[in-house]
């Protein structure tokens, strides 16, 4: 952590120059990295990336997002995923390799509308992103309340190793199912522990760059200073 | 030929009550409209101009789409109330070329190769015009592109320069325009050092260009720096709302 080196960009920036790895964010042009969006440069260990404040979820392998059925063709579901782009849930991967379009009916299992925790299969830049829904809780989603956020935020509603979401978590008795496109579903059995959730996940999107939000967010949950002591102040 | 008011005292004050080397009043503020990917406000003098981003998205129609790399779409329009007479709001001829300068201007800085088969829309609505309008929507469109978390090379920031009374000026307002002797509006991408947009409308003797273009480059530095703030001030300055 010690020789981070972080520091306000904009579009345009020298961050550094001379032997160092260009990552997410910048482009080098001879031997100067320059910022490609306004957002925090770090220099760690000889690479150098932004994390954005701003802009739209661009997907990425093995994401978890949360989509909603906007349309459906012969053998798969349309999902918009809170991006440019338009995710595929192909119908094999529902009703397993026998599909057949003639025998099965796809609306019968996901209707448009429906929400579904998915993962992001595969995506480059010459397809569409194909997403699946095998695996361990994803699928489709029956109860809670769906909130967006920036999606640039949502490392920071995660926090350090999950320290600001298992904090709201373990305040509230709710539970969040975040998806790195900046949709989040919030459940809770009970409706003043969903009302709070909600209210601290909208606190982070709103104050996601001041420092000190693990402390903030605590405060207004009512939780007790000195628990969960593992949260780093940054 | 009519008697002209005087644009330029003996002493190089001009119309406006500026020196020659001197911008108007600018102030932009970012994320002024709710609905759009990004978008920012400018005054620029007496300009007063609205620019929306809209975001990777869609294209619409979709054979307009490329699978290689994304488009940009450019809108300048002028409100009826834009100017004395008004304004009929259906695209003069001077605004489809506008539009398609902008759209010019502002594509070097952008990465769209990112976005495959998306496109991103720039409206750009003034509401008050005076004289550099297209330099001033340019600024207000790349603080608005910046705002909407396109990926860009660097920011793009316009001025412009001209000749009014036989002497190189900064920033030519509206009478200027109307009745000096040349108009040449240039924007630049000031950290790669590179030209994105050069019009030259009137005659110049080639010293006078060379000075020309040096003094709107000088401006669009100036530019730049308010640029600069605006975003600095949205985006890390609010810490405590």
């Amino acid at each position: 952590m010690m020789d981070v080196k972080r520091r306000y960009v904009i579009p345009g920036d020298v961050i550094a120059s001379g032997p160092l790895r260009p990552e997410q964010n910048v482009y080098q042009e001879g031997d100067r990295i320059i910022s490609t969006c306004v957002g925090i440069s770090e220099i760690f260990e000889n690479a150098v990336r932004v994390i954005p404040l701003t802009g739209v979820y661009v997907p990425k392998t093995n994401d978890l997002v949360i989509g909603k059925v906007v349309g459906t063709s012969p053998l798969s579901w349309e999902f918009d995923i809170n991006s440019c782009f338009i995710g595929f849930l192909p119908a094999q991967d529902v009703f397993g390799r026998d599909y057949s379009p003639t025998k099965d009916e796809l609306k019968q299992r996901l209707n448009i509308g429906d929400l579904v925790a998915a993962r992001v299969a595969n995506f480059d830049r010459s397809r569409d992103p194909l997403l699946t829904v095998q695996d361990r809780d994803l699928g489709k989603i029956d109860s809670g309340e769906l909130i967006e956020i920036s999606p640039s935020k949502v490392p920071r509603l995660i926090g350090k190793r999950g320290s600001m979401i298992q904090t709201i978590e373990m305040a509230t008795k709710a539970m969040i199912t975040i998806g790195q496109n900046g949709w989040i579903v919030v459940s809770c059995e009970n409706s003043e522990g969903l009302l709070k959730a909600i209210e601290a996940v909208k606190m982070v999107d709103a104050l996601a760059h001041t420092p000190n939000l693990t402390e903030r967010v605590k405060s207004m949950l009512g939780v007790p200073e000195g628990e969960n002591n593992d949260t780093i102040n940054d | 030929m009519k008697i002209m008011t005087q644009l330029m005292t003996e002493d190089g004050i001009r119309c406006d009550g500026r020196r020659v080397d001197q911008l108007r009043n600018i102030s932009i503020k970012v994320g002024v409209l709710k609905n759009a990917d990004g978008s920012a406000y400018i005054e620029f003098g007496k300009n007063k101009i609205l620019a929306g981003v809209f975001g990777p998205r869609d294209v619409h129609p979709k054979h307009m789409a490329n699978q290689d790399t994304g488009i940009l779409r450019c809108r300048y329009h002028m409100s009826p109330f834009s100017v004395t007479e008004r304004k009929n709001p259906a695209p003069s001829r001077r605004e489809i070329e506008i539009s398609k300068v902008l759209k010019e201007a502002l594509q070097p800085a952008l990465i769209l190769k990112d976005f495959p088969r998306t496109v991103i829309d720039v409206f750009v609505e003034v509401l008050q015009a005076d004289g550099g309008s297209r330099c001033a929507a340019l600024d207000a469109a790349a603080v608005a592109l910046a705002d909407a978390g396109i990926p860009m090379r660097d920011l793009v920031s316009a001025c412009a320069a001209g000749k009014v009374a036989d002497r190189i000026v900064l920033d030519v307002n509206n009478e200027e325009d109307q009745e000096g002797q040349a108009d040449m509006p240039v924007a630049i991408m000031p950290n790669v050092g590179k030209v994105t947009l050069m019009q030259l409308d009137g005659i110049l003797t080639t010293e006078e260009y060379k000075t020309c273009l040096q003094t709107a480059i000088g401006g669009c530095r100036t530019v730049y720096e308010i640029q600069r703030k605006a975003l600095v001030e949205k985006y890390f300055e609010s810490g405590d709302k």
